[in-house]
């Protein structure tokens, strides 16, 4: 059994000439639910298609669950779902599942499993292109969490939700961690952050905190999440 | 490769067709009214029986290589390429799925077509019928196959579309249609022959001129087979797991 579901060593990436990811170390312990935080622009997306190996990366290495980030061995057990929500616009919700099952190899009735997981029953039969923004990013988060997943990679799976659909997929991440599930989870929210057991914070290209939220408030003297980034960032400054 | 994930992608492909009822009508009903056109613009005798097989073998290329590079753009942009890039799925499954799915509908058209041509139409086709949708079926997947390498070059469905026109026309006008490719000049004799197009019009000339099979045509056939089989590993070579 391999303690961490991903160890980033040393990551660089470099994407039109400027180096978006500079020297990102970290791991992600197995079962826990990491937030990654920073600005848009930082360079999480970058990290994120670098964990899921679908990014050309210029150094480091990139560990999942002890392989190779994109080894064939991990297409099975890492579920990814993009900031701009990737399915078929002109398929049913159902029928975008029912494909991305097959292709998974999860069983039939995972369709509709993870529909009622992120509470789409009511439009499962609807087209895509008909769906609301909310709506479809959550349809684009059910096909991720098909089949067993041992890691879910999640780009800003909250974005345009109202806060009880948010509250509620956040109660599911936890359900999921609870089950050995690790989830890596972007978001510029900060009151997200808090439901976060590690942070890790970003800002161009790197990684400037790897804490718990709670070491994180002790360590720059504030109650909130929001202020402690500001710090973190002053002091980094102060040190360049 | 799956058996399992590639008929899941041809099913998926077919699906996405079916849901879009206009394409699939216009798939179907452009051909056949350029054909009932072209029987009374060639209101000569004989002449339709030439030409008319030649636009048979022509507009399954053109439709298909539209079709597969708007929609392999498509894939691209939206991001599904990528998140199937991150599944079990291969790249054959999924050229193969395209292949399956876009080979159905090409004989569906061509049935539909080729129905309206030689019975109501009176097109008179002296080679075997079956050999007319064998050609029918390549010269689709030749534009499929053509057709996904071009997806790469494109950014736009706007670019996507007007490398139809720079890819097929070409084609169309060394392929024999307008001029025979004996009285081009050298050098253009040449780009001709190594056009796959020229094949495709001269297999559909032979089907025209000889009750059998002839040794051209077997040759024709194997060298548009050839050529669609090399586009797809070409197109397959610009599927990439890693992008930058």
């Amino acid at each position: 059994m391999v303690s961490y579901a991903v160890e980033v060593d040393g990551l660089r990436v470099v994407r039109g000439g400027r180096e978006v990811v500079r020297d990102v170390t970290f791991q992600v312990p197995r079962g826990s639910v990491v937030g990654l935080l920073g600005p848009s622009g930082c360079g999480k997306t970058t990290l994120m298609r670098a964990v899921v190996g679908v990014q050309i990366v210029a150094g480091g290495t990139v560990t999942v669950l002890g392989h190779p980030a994109g080894s064939r061995a991990l297409r099975r057990c890492v579920g990814y779902a993009t900031q701009n929500p990737a399915l078929y616009a002109d398929l049913g919700v159902r029928e975008n599942l029912r494909y991305f099952a097959a292709v998974l190899g999860a069983p039939r009735t995972d369709p509709d499993r993870v529909i009622e997981e992120v509470g789409l029953g009511d439009v499962r039969d609807q087209t895509a292109a008909s769906l609301s923004g909310g709506q479809l990013h959550r349809a684009s988060l059910a096909i991720a969490l098909l089949g067993a997943p041992e890691l879910l990679v999640l780009d800003e799976p909250t974005v345009g939700l109202d806060p009880v659909l948010r509250a509620e997929l956040w109660e599911l991440f936890h359900e999921l961690a609870a089950r050995e599930v690790t989830l890596l989870i972007s978001s510029h929210v900060m009151d997200e952050a808090a439901r976060c057991e590690r942070l890790l914070l970003m800002r161009e290209g790197r990684l400037l905190a790897d804490d718990t939220p709670d070491a994180l408030r002790a360590r720059t003297g504030t109650e909130d999440l929001e202020d402690a980034f500001l710090r973190v960032i002053a002091g980094q400054e102060r040190v360049a | 490769m799956s058996l399992t994930i590639t008929f899941a992608t041809m099913r998926r492909i077919l699906a996405q067709l079916r849901h879009d009822r206009r394409t699939l009508g216009l798939l179907i009903a452009v051909p056949s009214v350029l054909m009932i056109l072209l029987r009374y613009v060639l209101d000569a005798p004989g002449a339709f029986d030439r030409f008319g097989p030649i636009l048979m073998g022509v507009f399954p290329f053109i439709v298909m290589f539209i079709v597969t590079s708007v929609g392999t753009l498509r894939e691209r942009t939206s991001g599904t390429l990528e998140r199937l890039m991150t599944t079990p799925l291969g790249k054959l499954d999924l050229l193969l799925g395209y292949a399956l799915a876009f080979g159905v509908t090409a004989l569906v058209q061509a049935a539909v077509v080729g129905t309206i041509a030689l019975t109501w139409l009176g097109l008179d086709l002296r080679g075997p019928t079956w050999t007319l949708f064998l050609i029918t079926l390549l010269d689709a997947w030749l534009g499929m196959a053509l057709g996904l390498f071009a997806s790469a070059f494109a950014r736009t469905e706007f670019q996507a579309v007007q490398f139809m026109p720079a890819f097929a026309l070409p084609q169309l006008l060394l392929a024999g249609l307008f001029v025979p490719r004996g009285q081009m000049s050298t050098v253009l004799q040449w780009a001709a022959d190594v056009m796959p197009l020229s094949y495709a019009v001269e297999a559909m000339q032979e089907l025209t001129r000889h009750s059998s099979v002839t040794g051209t045509l077997v040759r024709d056939v194997l060298v548009i087979a050839g050529c669609a089989l090399l586009a797809l590993v070409l197109g397959a070579a610009t599927l990439r797991r890693r992008t930058g």
